[in-house]
């Protein structure tokens, strides 16, 4: 779906001096596996990710009312031979638990890239229930679960994570830490 | 579609004029902008804002109307977080709580996180869905006008009654509501049911 | 309640999924989980069946990224009214896609029947139709009678989707039908069916 208005500027958080801002590490592991539907509901971490995404011409990036669609699309997808990943911030891990039973049951591949919200620094404690839980709900019905805490390490986890779900048809989950993340500007 | 019309509403002005005349009103706000604007209108005791659960604002509101038939409960919330609980207007319409309206802030964006188009800007009709589940009004505000029209609808039409405003898309300064949820719940009870 | 008595429909469901069916084609098929199920498999345990037999609401969106990956294939979609109402946002999304090839058809019987045949919302009122057509699909249909059930036969099929359509039948269940209850099983036979991919993870 061409998102025509969407903003093309990389956010600002990437450091001084490091070029490249983790989510573009992630972009080319997409790209690597030739994923073509990205679900998502959107993240501030994971701003810049959606919006490559939604400039590629080879990926349909789609909107989702709610995170659990995404896990029906992309069984739906891997159906008709093609992958795809799913992009969401932690809290809606919560709306997907009941859905994953698809893509295990089905031993189907998937990859989930979850952006942390109400861990490393958090603010708003009505964070926190849900992002405390999100590994263990995960691994409770057999997601394997990989993190990464820090920018280096977002890329490489990410490619590994990709292996496992589309070479060995694992449902796999990716959490990025929100120290990775970064904390939310409250003082726009 | 969805843009056919000019949208020139600012949604902080457009929330303080709903505000305004809402005597006693119960008002429960969904997670994010929504709740900075009906913030910046003024804090109530009758204010509870949802700091978490996308999607549950309208339920919210739903159990508090069926709790409370004598008085106007608003639910006031974005449209990303509408349309992550829209099974809920099915649930409403089952119920029909004469006293319960819910106002759709719809600037067609996820702002809080970075502004990413919402399905609202690609022509999903979300009153028209209420309608279709069964509330019993509903309406899209465009203009003063419209939104003068919509405030009695809103605070005293016959409910449940939905409406949409649309408004521009830029975020408003973030104006921090409480987030203590003990302390919301407690105030909130307190204020209501007279319970220490 | 608005819509609590409704006409007495004449449609049968095992019949009108059978005669929807009768047409199919290479029409690629998912259905919800519920007696659905049942419905479909009735006409035959067809590779190009997939049964999402376990998990309530996800129908809809397997139905569309099938139908994303594969434009050339026709995709139905056919699920209760319980099920749909569990996943009604996904409407929203498909109207968003704007999927051409992809049909979601509703058995309508305002009723839980796989636990008991407790009340639906659309037993109060709710028009899924109404919902389909707001959420953006192409075209969206409620149809209670042998007319209306020999449109939505052809439409399915032929209409620019997405297409959408509420078939009002007798509240009732269906006869048991024994699927394949392993899921892995019936992918694997889908996929072989489709891709002709014999090694797929
Ligand atoms: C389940 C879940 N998914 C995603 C998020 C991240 N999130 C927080 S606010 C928000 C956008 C809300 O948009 P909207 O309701 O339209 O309000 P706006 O800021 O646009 O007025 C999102 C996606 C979340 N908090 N919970
Ligand atoms: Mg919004």
């Amino acid at each position: 779906m061409a998102q025509a208005k969407a903003k093309a500027k990389p956010k600002s958080r990437a450091k001084a001096g490091a070029a490249r801002h983790w989510t573009a590490d992630i972009f080319d592991v997409l790209k690597r596996h030739n994923l073509k539907q990205v679900a998502y509901v959107p993240d501030t971490g994971q701003a810049p990710l959606i919006e490559a995404c939604i400039r590629d011409n080879e990926i349909r990036a789609i909107p989702l009312t709610t995170e659990e669609e995404g896990i029906g699309v992309l069984a739906g997808a891997h159906l008709g031979g093609e992958e795809g990943a799913l992009l969401l911030q932690s809290s809606g891990i919560g709306n997907c638990i009941n859905m994953l039973g698809v893509p295990i049951e089905c031993r189907m591949p998937l990859l989930m890239i979850v952006t942390m919200r109400g861990e490393w620094g958090e603010f708003n404690p009505w964070q926190l229930p849900m992002s405390q839980g999100t590994q263990a709900a995960l691994e409770a019905v057999g997601v394997i679960v990989l993190r990464a805490d820090s920018a280096e390490r977002v890329g490489e986890t990410v490619a590994a994570a990709a292996k496992m779900a589309f070479d060995a048809g694992r449902v796999v989950a990716v959490l990025i830490g929100q120290r990775v993340v970064g904390h939310k500007n409250w003082d726009r | 579609m969805a843009n056919a019309k000019r949208i020139t509403l600012d949604r902080r002005k457009v929330v303080a004029r709903v505000l305004r005349d809402r005597g006693d009103a119960l008002l429960i706000t969904g997670l994010g902008a929504p709740s900075f604007d009906a913030m910046a209108a003024g804090d109530s005791l009758n204010n509870f804002y949802v700091w978490s659960g996308m999607g549950s604002a309208v339920p919210f509101g739903l159990g508090l109307a069926c709790a409370q038939p004598g008085r106007r409960v608003l639910t006031v919330t974005g449209d990303g977080e509408m349309l992550m609980g829209l099974g809920s207007l099915a649930t409403v319409a089952v119920q029909r709580p004469a006293n319960f309206a819910v106002v759709v802030i719809d600037n067609q964006r996820y702002g809080e996180t970075g502004g990413q188009l919402t399905h609202t800007e690609f022509g999903v009709d979300i009153p028209a869905m209420a309608k279709g589940a069964g509330f019993r009004e509903v309406a899209t505000v465009y203009t003063n006008a419209e939104l003068e029209e919509a405030v009695p609808l809103i605070l005293k039409g016959e409910g449940p009654v939905f409406v949409t405003v649309k408004v521009r898309p830029e975020p408003a300064k973030i104006v921090l509501p409480p987030r203590d949820g003990p302390m919301m719940r407690h105030r909130f009870r307190a204020n209501l049911l007279g319970e220490g | 309640m608005a819509g609590r008595k409704a006409k007495a429909e004449e449609l049968q469901r095992g019949a009108a999924v059978a005669a929807i069916l009768k047409r199919r084609g290479d029409a690629l098929v998912v259905t919800g989980i519920g007696n659905a199920v049942h419905d479909v498999a009735a006409s035959g345990d067809v590779a190009e069946n997939f049964y999402l037999s376990g998990i309530m609401g996800g129908a809809a969106m397997v139905g569309m990224g099938l139908a994303l990956a594969r434009p050339d294939r026709r995709v139905l979609v056919i699920t209760g009214d319980g099920e749909m109402l569990a996943g009604i946002g996904s409407l929203a999304t498909i109207g968003v896609e704007k999927v051409p090839n992809l049909a979601i058809v509703v058995i309508d019987n305002r009723a839980y029947a796989a636990t008991g045949m407790q009340a639906t919302h659309t037993a109060r009122g709710v028009d899924l139709a109404g919902i389909a057509k707001a959420s953006g699909f192409n075209h969206a249909v409620a149809v209670s009678d042998a007319a209306g059930l020999r449109a939505v036969v052809d439409d399915a099929y032929e209409k620019p989707g997405p297409y959408f359509a509420v078939l009002r039948v007798k509240s009732e269940g269906s006869p048991r039908v024994r699927v394949p209850a392993d899921g892995t099983f019936t992918a694997r036979r889908f996929r072989r069916a489709l891709l002709g991919d014999e090694m797929n993870p």
